[in-house]
């Protein structure tokens, strides 16, 4: 029987090219925890956004390998050797995505804007001093600034715009990254949040974070928005929005 | 590169405008055949700019699609989804360029990867 997931003996490597270790593992498990709801999700696109090894999409187009509305997949790397690291390993595996050289998704946003139903991305997370972002090779896999969050921060928006109505963004996440901030904003946009795999090492500790749209969160955000408007706030709203907000850990509906 | 891929880029140029859809240039056009999918393309279908689909598998040597974006009932036609499956999944460009439409710079695509970096000056 093939395996699931990708077999680390078949993903290649190169110096320059980080390897898959527990970020990768986190998330690779996430997706296998959620595998029934993405097999009934059935996603026609799909995008890893740094796909480093490949270890993360190869494993996606194997958990979903067998739905039978077929998907499409693509990844995008900054790092010219992560590209051909991941062509590589999707081929030990037998399976295909498309590969594009390019910035986070620049060049596929605005036409892809609306279309993708599933997005995975295990960025730059590491906190390090902000002229560590945005180097050459290896470094543009981890290098993430001042808590991490430069380029993750980047990253956020431009999932909200490609993602589909019905779609779903997978992110890891570090505790020092600030994940319910993170969710917060992401909530500004009407997305509402799980965490599907928490994970601790002696380094670090891990969230898979899973975003989706919330079109009662949506309602909430254009309520509250028009009410800040037309300047008729009261303290109890204001404290229920609050409470509502900080409730989101907590939110147990559907996805 | 697919064509449902080329059909998803556009130039990301700072200051342009009309990116879409990238010109081809092809050096080297190779097939690799797909089981075909019906939902699959049924999906796609509406998702897709027909024009540019047209145009970029016309250059890559394959002109049997129908020049106007054809009515839905077409996709009840085997005939039509295996031409339509040929074009979107089957041929790559392997080698060549993709170029913006509107300042002429060129996107290299080398073993089949299309190369949307930008220099600098075009960020």
């Amino acid at each position: 029987m093939p395996s699931m997931i990708a077999q680390i003996r078949l993903v290649s490597s190169h110096p320059e090219v980080y390897e898959p270790c527990e970020d990768s593992f986190a998330l690779v498990d996430a997706l296998l925890a959620d595998r029934s709801k993405l097999l009934e999700h059935q996603p026609a696109l799909c995008l890893e956004i740094g796909c480093g090894s490949g270890y993360v999409i190869t494993s996606l187009a194997l958990i979903l390998g067998h739905a039978e509305s077929g998907a499409y997949y693509m990844a995008t790397d900054i790092n010219p050797y992560a590209i051909q690291v991941t062509s590589e390993t999707l081929e030990a595996h037998g399976v295909y995505a498309e590969l594009i050289r390019t910035n986070i998704a620049s060049g596929l946003e605005g036409r892809l804007d609306g279309l993708v139903d599933v997005i995975v991305c295990n960025p730059p997370y590491v906190p390090t001093p902000e002229d560590e972002v945005g180097r050459d090779g290896i470094a543009s896999s981890w290098a993430g600034g001042e808590n991490g969050r430069r380029v993750i921060d980047k990253i956020l928006p431009i999932a909200d715009n490609l993602l589909s109505e019905k779609g779903w963004l997978y992110m890891v996440l570090l505790a020092e990254n600030n994940p319910s901030e993170v969710c917060l904003q992401m909530r500004e946009k009407g997305f509402a949040s799980r965490i599907v795999v928490q994970r601790s090492t002696e380094e670090e500790t891990l969230h898979i974070v899973k975003f989706w749209r919330d079109p009662d969160i949506q309602i909430e955000n254009n309520e509250s928005r028009s009410k800040n408007r037309n300047g008729n706030t009261k303290a109890s709203e204001s404290f229920f929005t609050q409470m509502s907000r900080l409730s989101f850990w907590k939110r147990d509906s559907e996805q | 590169m697919k064509l449902l891929t080329h059909n998803m880029l556009s130039s990301n140029i700072k200051g342009v405008t009309n990116g879409f859809p990238l010109k081809i240039e092809a050096e080297k056009i190779i097939e690799r055949p797909v089981e075909i999918n019906p939902v699959f393309l049924k999906n796609m279908f509406a998702k897709l700019e027909w024009k540019p689909l047209v145009e970029a598998s016309r250059t890559m040597g394959f002109s049997e699609l129908p020049e106007d974006v054809p009515d839905m009932s077409v996709l009840d036609s085997d005939e039509f989804l295996q031409k339509f499956h040929h074009a979107l999944l089957e041929i790559h460009l392997e080698e060549g360029a993709l170029v913006c439409p509107e300042t002429g710079r060129k996107f290299p695509v080398q073993k089949g990867i299309p190369n949307m970096m930008l220099h600098e000056d075009e960020v």
